[in-house]
């Protein structure tokens, strides 16, 4: 087995997020720029300079490309063959949120109360085991101009397929301008209501361009990326060619009487990474 | 861009006629920035008979900053979502204010609200937080200091990038 101590991958958290923060996840960077040389109109065109200037003067200066630093999200895989030993994993996560986040906007609040915890914590933690000595480490720091714009629908076999594509579509159409498009389509297809929404959430980890190795899979992402371009929202919802960068989806069987669909909408301004913590490395190798 | 035009805040009457929706504005001056929670305790004020502050004559920059880093007046500072403000702009700009910046479509209310009282909706960019930040010479809290980054605040802006979202006759750059 391997021991790794919960503050060693909180430490990795806290780089991490002090450094997304400040830039944006290179597929997309390099996505935005080429959405500049292809947009024709005018207001679109002057967006997508200001946008791109603006992630060349955060990565320069070292500050927040958005003011809005999001809620931490932290996606977990630990092997089966590794020991979480020190405090308990979301103390540790919070309290290396809470340090990251003392030049970042503190956003977090209590839903009922709307009273800030001043902190930006707690993180919202998903943890899954899987086989290894690894641990995983996904995060992302989550606005939510483009979090509000996110749909999930239970929908019945009836409606099926053709259904799901329209909402998805609509989705984007009825968030326009609201979540700072080109946005970035996560999508959670089958499962159970809460099952949708975390595939919606993790298949934005995606990097743009990548193909998804399910081919039905790939040719539904490629259909629906088609159908949202030929929207005309275009950068800022200025109206203009580029609506999307990307739509990228996660399934999972579900029951007969139902087809969830979850659809997680995020902006041009991607903060996402992935550490991967080598447990035969990083860790301390122990007998039980 | 050669067809950039600059303003100075406060924003006149005279001056907000012959901005027509599209136009991309570069603004100096001062303005009021607050969001959510501050629209939702002024408008509770109001209610109650006991207005907290006036915001006649001024624009509201719809902003909730980051903290500032090395001795710069503000963190990032880039537009939120204005629709949330809906809800409070038809009275505000019958009430004597002249503008709003923020992002993204209005509903019909605020839109009408606009073109009845010719003032104007600026779109600044969504997500170009940094750029603003750096706009951004002057800034303090004036009230609701409680709310931390939704406090109310007055900054003084330079060159500040704006596109006329909604005009003073109702036209919307928004589909």
């Amino acid at each position: 087995m391997i021991k790794i101590d919960t503050q060693y991958i909180a430490e990795k958290i806290r780089i991490e997020i002090d450094k997304i923060s400040c830039e944006v996840e290179p597929s997309c960077r390099a996505a935005l720029r080429e959405a500049f040389e292809k947009e024709q109109s005018k207001a679109a065109k002057f967006a997508l300079s200001v946008m791109n200037e603006n992630i060349d003067l955060a990565i320069a200066e070292h500050k927040p490309v958005c003011q809005d630093t999001g809620m931490a999200v932290v996606f977990l895989e630990i092997g089966n063959e590794v020991i979480l030993t020190g405090k308990l994993l979301q103390h540790a996560i919070d309290e290396a949120v809470k340090d990251a986040y003392v030049t970042l906007r503190k956003s977090v609040l209590d839903p009922v109360t709307r009273i800030n915890t001043n902190t930006n914590t707690p993180a919202v933690v998903h943890t899954s085991i899987v086989e290894g000595k690894n641990v995983k480490i996904q995060i992302m720091l989550k606005g939510f101009g483009s979090e509000n714009m996110s749909k999930v629908y239970l929908l019945n076999p009836a409606q099926g397929l053709e259904e799901a594509k329209r909402l998805i579509v609509d989705t984007v159409a009825v968030a326009g301008s609201n979540p700072c498009p080109p946005v970035i389509l996560g999508v959670g297809l089958g499962g159970t209501l809460e099952k949708a929404s975390l595939m919606s959430k993790h298949a934005l980890f995606r990097k743009i361009g990548s193909k998804n190795p399910t081919p039905h899979l790939d040719d539904l992402e490629k259909e629906l990326l088609a159908k949202i371009n030929s929207l005309g929202i275009g950068a800022q919802g200025f109206c203009g060619k580029v609506s999307a960068l990307g739509v990228f989806i996660e399934s999972y069987p579900t029951h007969i009487s139902s087809l969830p669909v979850a659809i997680n909408v995020l902006c041009h301004c991607s903060r996402a990474s992935e550490i991967i913590i080598d447990g035969e490395k990083e860790g301390e190798i122990c007998q039980i | 861009m050669s067809d950039i035009k600059r303003l100075k805040l406060p924003l006149t009457k005279d001056a907000m006629r012959d901005l027509k929706a599209g136009d991309m504005v570069r603004l100096d001056g001062d303005m009021l920035v607050f969001r959510d929670a501050g629209h939702k305790r002024l408008y509770q004020s109001i209610l109650d008979g006991n207005q907290a502050f006036d915001f006649t004559g001024e624009t509201i920059y719809f902003m909730g900053p980051c903290p500032s880093r090395n001795g710069e007046a503000l963190g990032s500072a880039g537009p939120t979502t204005s629709c949330r403000m809906d809800k409070y702009t038809p009275y505000m700009l019958d009430n004597g204010l002249a503008a709003q910046i923020g992002k993204g479509k209005r509903d019909v209310a605020s839109t009408e609200a606009f073109k009845r009282n010719g003032c104007v909706y600026f779109a600044a960019i969504g997500g170009a937080g940094a750029i603003y930040g750096k706009c951004i010479k002057k800034a303090e809290v004036l009230h609701f200091e409680d709310l931390g980054t939704e406090a109310v605040r007055r900054i003084t802006v330079e060159d500040f990038p704006v596109v006329v979202a909604i005009d003073g006759n109702g036209n919307s750059i928004y589909r």
